[in-house]
């Protein structure tokens, strides 16, 4: 397949500028003129329109349509939009960058946004970790106020928003855009129960609330000045644009890569010298986690696959929150999925029996197994474990629980004791890690 | 006399109108007490209470939750070593083993002369940097085991002082304007927007009736 060359960089085009997060460098490249058109030159309908036509994915890690999300905001006096800075699915790294480096695009696409679904404030949910961020996104603010961007009557069109940049304070399930507004309102960030509590129906102090994702913002301002059509001309079918991906794990250039979609396959992004570069060391491809920790492993001969939605998912994975590790052949498959396994146990926020017992015995019988004390009819039971947190262990998963967190505990064990049962065999018969 | 200091209790006046409801300002807070104190104490998680309109149980019970919230004595540098599978892959678990020795501690624990709190945290997206380190939540990597501990001395030294800040500070950049939009002024704009689109859709229809 090939790229050509006119791909433009719709959501880095500034990263490495020179001072890409100050407000000198945004207006100099075209910075708030998109914010200026929407506000002086058309209504909210026709920016919800133009954001339609763009048929956007939002890329958070659902990839619900971000149009398609406005148009079910329910009718009220107060509505809110909250944007979604959490990011802490592991190795994404992608919105970590845009908050550091581009914050005024951020901050310009929400507030079109704001317009958009009329929004009396916004507010912006960044990951407590990511100080330097923080720093950077609230001094953006303080530039676009003095700016006249942000406040009463931006640029004398009679609209007026207030923006608030809201840090978190470290909890992996404050990304769950309910748990998100739990947490907004000083809570502890316990998911609510969906369907009441869609957020576009009873969101942030229960009122109708739009949350997006950091990079689904970033998307905006091009939008509105190229025209959604131009947006949804590049890309293959349903997935349009561009999408960055966070590309980490055993490849000589891990990276963050803005490409356009469903055009490269993963082989493309690993090996290209512009991307990933190849495997490090020349190693081999053992397998690779195509969309964040939450989503089922592919093996080498899925890399080519393209980096489109729905093939990812035709295929019994996901696009997700646009991560992907490689892992080459020097890896030990037990012990990645038992830190993944891990990690959810740590997160778990507790509400649900099958998430909160069933990730604590995974991450034990894991655990067991790697350090060698392992019996081969753990591995039924491991099968039993994720069964009972998503019957079937099927893709997409089946969901028994408050949020989609627990269904994401078996992809990876579950992957990595379908595709790497001898691996488990050894590791039981040795008593140890063969990698080791 | 109050457990913020007159400048912090004043920021933290600031921060509340940020907010429609002050319990929103609650993690805000509990950030501010930390930077003035290092961690949460009793007086200034009940000052916590009064600001915000909930109990002192409440601010606990939140506070509680959140990983970078400390209700004990943690070190002036909160060195966070990350073991999630990007770093795994890289060398993360052996670099943690490595600070453990070096620094003398378990993850979790804290030097003995309070310079330093280990942890083993996960993915902080600093992934094509693995393995990655966080102190008080700056971030640096790839490092081995030996630039980690020329990155210990020099914090020890106070050669990073102007990167890293000490263990509380998250922000050193704070709002310039307080609320310049009142709420209810917001609301009777959208409410005409509103009617505005109203209007505009009756037209439209109107206007493909006439056709
Ligand atoms: C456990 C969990 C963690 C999540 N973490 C994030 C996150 O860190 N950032 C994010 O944007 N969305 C995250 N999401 C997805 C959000 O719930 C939500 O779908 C998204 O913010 C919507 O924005 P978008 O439509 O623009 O993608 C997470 C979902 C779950 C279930
Ligand atoms: S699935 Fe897990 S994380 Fe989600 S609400 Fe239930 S217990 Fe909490
Ligand atoms: S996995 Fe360690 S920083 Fe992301």
């Amino acid at each position: 397949m090939e790229q050509t060359n006119q791909v433009p960089k719709i959501v880095t085009s500034r990263i490495g500028l020179e001072e890409s997060w100050g407000i000198k460098t945004y207006l100099a490249t075209g910075g708030y003129t998109a914010l200026r058109k929407a506000l002086t030159t058309m209504t909210p309908e026709q920016v919800a329109d133009e954001v339609s036509k763009s048929n956007l994915l939002g890329r958070g890690g659902a990839g619900f349509e971000v149009g398609r999300k406005w148009s079910m905001l329910k009718p009220g006096p107060v509505r809110y939009l909250v944007v979604n800075g959490d990011e802490s699915e592991p190795a994404t790294f992608k919105d970590h960058m845009l908050i550091e480096n581009d914050p005024h695009q951020i901050v310009e696409g929400t507030l079109i946004s704001a317009y958009a679904v009329g929004a009396a404030r916004a507010f912006i949910f960044v990951r407590g970790e990511f100080a330097l961020g923080l720093e950077r996104l609230q001094a953006a603010v303080n530039e676009a106020y003095a700016y006249g961007a942000i406040g009463r009557n931006i640029f004398g069109s009679g609209f007026s928003v207030d923006l608030v940049v809201h840090p978190g304070a470290g909890a992996y399930i404050c990304g769950e855009e309910t748990a998100l507004l739990e947490s907004l309102e000083g809570k502890r960030g316990f998911p609510r129960i969906k369907p009441p509590y869609f957020p576009a129906v009873i969101g942030l102090y229960g009122e109708p609330t739009i949350v997006n994702n950091v990079e689904s913002m970033s998307n905006i301002p091009w939008i509105v000045n190229n025209g959604g059509a131009s947006f949804a001309a590049l890309g293959v079918g349903r997935s349009t644009g561009t999408r960055i991906f966070a590309l980490a794990g055993h490849v000589n250039r891990p990276g963050n890569y803005e490409v356009e979609m469903a055009k490269l396959t993963f082989r493309d992004l690993v090996e290209r010298p512009e991307y990933g570069g190849g495997m490090r060391l020349g190693r081999q491809v053992k397998a690779f986690i195509p969309g964040g920790v939450s989503a089922p492993w592919f093996a080498p001969d899925q890399l080519d696959i393209p980096l489109s939605q729905d093939d990812v998912a035709k295929a019994g994975s996901m696009l997700g929150s646009g991560s992907i590790v490689m892992m080459d052949d020097h890896t030990c498959m037990v012990r990645a999925a038992w830190r993944i396994a891990k990690f959810f146990w740590r997160e778990s926020c507790g509400q649900c029996t099958p998430c909160r017992e069933g990730s604590g015995w995974i991450e034990k019988m894991m655990r067991r197994i790697e350090q060698g004390a392992g019996r081969e009819a753990d591995l039924d039971l491991l099968m039993d474990a994720c069964d009972n947190i998503s019957p079937g262990v099927a893709w997409p998963p089946q969901q028994t629980t408050i949020c989609v967190l627990g269904p994401s505990i078996p992809s990876s064990v579950a992957s990595a004791i379908r595709m790497f049962r001898d691996e488990f065999l050894v590791h039981i018969k040795e008593g140890g890690c063969p990698y080791e | 006399m109050g457990a913020f200091s007159p400048e912090m209790r004043e920021r933290a006046e600031n921060l509340l109108t940020l907010y429609p409801k002050r319990r929103s300002a609650l993690i805000p807070l509990c950030h501010l007490a930390q930077e003035q104190a290092g961690h949460l104490t009793s007086p200034l998680m009940e000052e916590i209470a009064e600001l915000t309109g909930v109990t002192p149980a409440e601010v606990y019970g939140t506070a509680s939750f959140y990983d970078m919230l400390h209700t004990e004595q943690v070190g002036k540098f909160l060195v966070g070593v990350c073991t999630n599978v990007a770093c795994l892959l890289q060398g993360g678990g052996e670099l943690l083993e490595h600070a453990e020795a070096s620094l003398g501690v378990a993850a979790g624990g804290t030097t003995e002369d309070e310079m330093f709190t280990l942890e083993e945290v996960e993915c902080v997206a600093h992934c094509d940097k693995a393995p990655a380190v966080q102190v008080n939540y700056r971030f640096f990597g790839p490092l081995t085991g030996e630039s980690f501990d020329d990155l210990i001395a020099k914090l020890r030294a106070g050669e990073y002082d102007g990167v890293v800040p000490p263990h509380g500070t998250l922000t050193r950049v704070t709002r310039e304007n307080g609320i310049e939009v009142p709420l209810d002024e917001v609301l009777a704009e959208r409410k005409e927007m509103d009617r505005a689109k109203a209007e505009r859709k009756a037209a439209a229809e109107a206007a493909k009736e006439g056709n």
